[in-house]
């Protein structure tokens, strides 16, 4: 049974259309990658779904509840980590959660035990104490994960989850996202321009360029598509979105916003 | 943590019952996520005992020994306006922060949360108004040094208390609804400098009313921290009385402030974008 359906989803800003018409649908307990470069309507699309953003035709629905007529409802079902690194660095990495299990209606006698497993398992118990602004990249990326976990969520919206960090605490994100989806069976959107990303976490991806969906299928389908040697999900994304990663679509603004988070995790 | 048996919507959630104590429930939530913040880094708000100080201390002072302002106890006059205007410069500037928290991407993950968009701005009014709480304290203690007779009465205190409070979630509220609009911090900062002092000064805070000239006169009179100041100036003064009356004065504070929440939780949900 389909967890999540969009049908000829549609954003359009003035005369620019940042999606057109996407139809996709993910399964139950599947991780589903949303591939783009810069300014392909990755983040745009996920707004939509997660109801921060009001499409302007077409329609959606997550486990059975309208985006638009139902968006309360929806809220409830949902885990959002937004793009930006946005827990807050004047509290500690407790507060951050203990607040979210607040606003989330998580009750009184549950909220501790659900927060400290929640650290648990994203690695974080040792530092749950100290104010986040002394957090690594990673740590900040995986206390938000847990952030968005306290409420169980049938359906967890990842955005650029592991943009701007390095190497290492990329890895760790991945382990912890792939546990999660293990041993809970959590359903998982994701968007991401990095391609190793999308071959270790997703069973599916949809190619994504000026909005529209280039391509959809597992990475093993889309690589043998190609009709190459050895081909990686690189070589598919440069097939079906253009010969550049990163386009000029985002431009100043996108490559400003990247530097500064960046620069934010030192 | 158990995933697999997910979370199933709580009986009830939608009843309108439910949604009155949630909504409550979550503007105090997001009010106490400031006192969170202040309780870790209190030193914000001793910065902002300087400027109240000048006014009180320096130009209270000299302004008071100036003849034919009518005014015979001008330290009395002055200490609750400037009590009115660090309450102003606090709330003012506090769309900032939400600009802040929007580039942050905070304020997109409280608007993916359940809480309503009400309760959201109501309570980044409320901690507006906590914040503003630590301004009457340092106002009454330059007050107490200087001899500004002073209500002590408990009953007082807490309507000066109150007054702040609401005084604070208003003009909060307008800032919000400004950093909504503008969305980026140079020009809010832009925009913040140009409204408070106009704010300020088309208000009965450092001179009466009536020695204003006709034409300003009529804009003080549609101004709330003209209200705001003539509610604390009755409250915390020994002889204060009130021009227009304590209901009238709390009765348009909380008008101002509907109508701007009202405003700001249609504009909250689009600064994302």
């Amino acid at each position: 049974m389909n967890i999540l359906e969009t049908h000829d989803l549609t954003k359009e800003f003035g005369r620019f259309t940042a999606v057109a018409q996407l139809s996709i649908a993910v399964a139950g307990g599947e991780t589903f990658g949303l591939l783009g470069p810069n300014g392909a309507g990755k983040s745009t699309a996920i707004k939509m779904m997660t109801t921060l953003l009001p499409p302007t035709s077409g329609t959606a629905g997550i486990a059975g509840y309208d985006i638009v007529r139902q968006a309360g409802a929806v809220r409830r079902v949902i885990g959002y980590v937004p793009q930006l690194l946005s827990a807050d660095g004047t509290l500690t990495g407790y507060e951050n959660l203990l607040i979210f299990a607040k606003l989330y209606d998580i009750p009184r006698r549950e909220r501790k035990e659900r927060i400290d497993s929640a650290l648990e398992f994203m690695g974080l118990s040792d530092v749950a104490g100290q104010l986040v602004r002394t957090y690594s990249g990673g740590m900040i990326r995986r206390l938000e994960i847990a952030q968005s976990l306290l409420h169980k969520p049938q359906v967890l919206f990842l955005d650029e989850p592991t943009v701007g960090l390095d190497p290492v605490a990329r890895h760790l994100v991945w382990d912890h996202i792939t546990e999660l989806r293990r041993e809970y069976g959590t359903t998982i959107f994701l968007t991401t321009h990095f391609m190793e990303e999308a071959d270790i976490l997703c069973h599916r991806v949809a190619i994504l360029h000026h909005g529209t969906v280039r391509a959809i299928g597992s990475p093993a389908e889309l690589k043998s598509s190609l009709n190459i040697a050895e081909p990686t999900l690189d070589d598919v994304f440069v097939h079906y979105a253009g010969d550049s990663l990163a386009t000029e679509e985002g431009g100043f603004r996108e490559a400003s916003r990247l530097r500064r988070i960046t620069r934010r995790l030192g | 943590m158990k995933h697999h048996d997910c979370d199933a919507l709580p009986a009830g959630w939608d009843s309108p019952l439910a949604t009155l104590t949630g909504f409550f429930r979550k503007t105090f939530v997001i009010a106490e996520l400031e006192i969170r913040k202040l309780r870790h880094d209190p030193t914000e708000l001793f910065f902002r005992a300087v400027q109240p100080a000048l006014w009180l201390l320096v130009f209270g002072q000299v302004f008071g020994r100036m003849r034919g302002t009518g005014i015979p106890q001008y330290r009395d006059f002055i200490a609750p306006g400037i009590l009115a205007q660090s309450v102003l410069f606090i709330a003012i500037f506090y769309g900032i922060a939400i600009i802040w928290e929007r580039d942050l991407g905070i304020v997109h993950k409280f608007l993916v949360s359940p809480a309503p968009r009400s309760a959201l701005v109501l309570g980044k009014a409320l901690s507006a108004g906590i914040r503003a709480l630590s301004q009457v304290v340092i106002i009454y203690v330059l007050a107490a040094v200087i001899g500004v007779h002073i209500n002590w009465h408990p009953a007082a205190l807490l309507g000066v208390a109150a007054v702040v409070v609401l005084g604070a979630a208003c003009f909060a509220t307008f800032s919000l609804v400004i950093a909504c609009i503008v969305k980026t911090r140079e020009r809010f900062m832009g925009i913040g400098q140009v409204m408070t002092m106009p704010l300020f000064f088309a208000s009965n805070a450092i001179y009466p009313i009536d020695m204003m000239p006709r034409w300003l006169q009529v804009i003080a009179g549609g101004n709330p921290l003209t209200y705001e100041v003539d509610a604390l100036r009755s409250l915390m003064l020994v002889q204060g009385a009130s021009h227009y009356g304590i209901g009238l004065d709390i009765g348009v504070l909380i008008a101002a402030t509907a109508i701007l929440t009202a405003v700001g939780v249609r504009l909250y949900p689009r600064v994302v974008t």
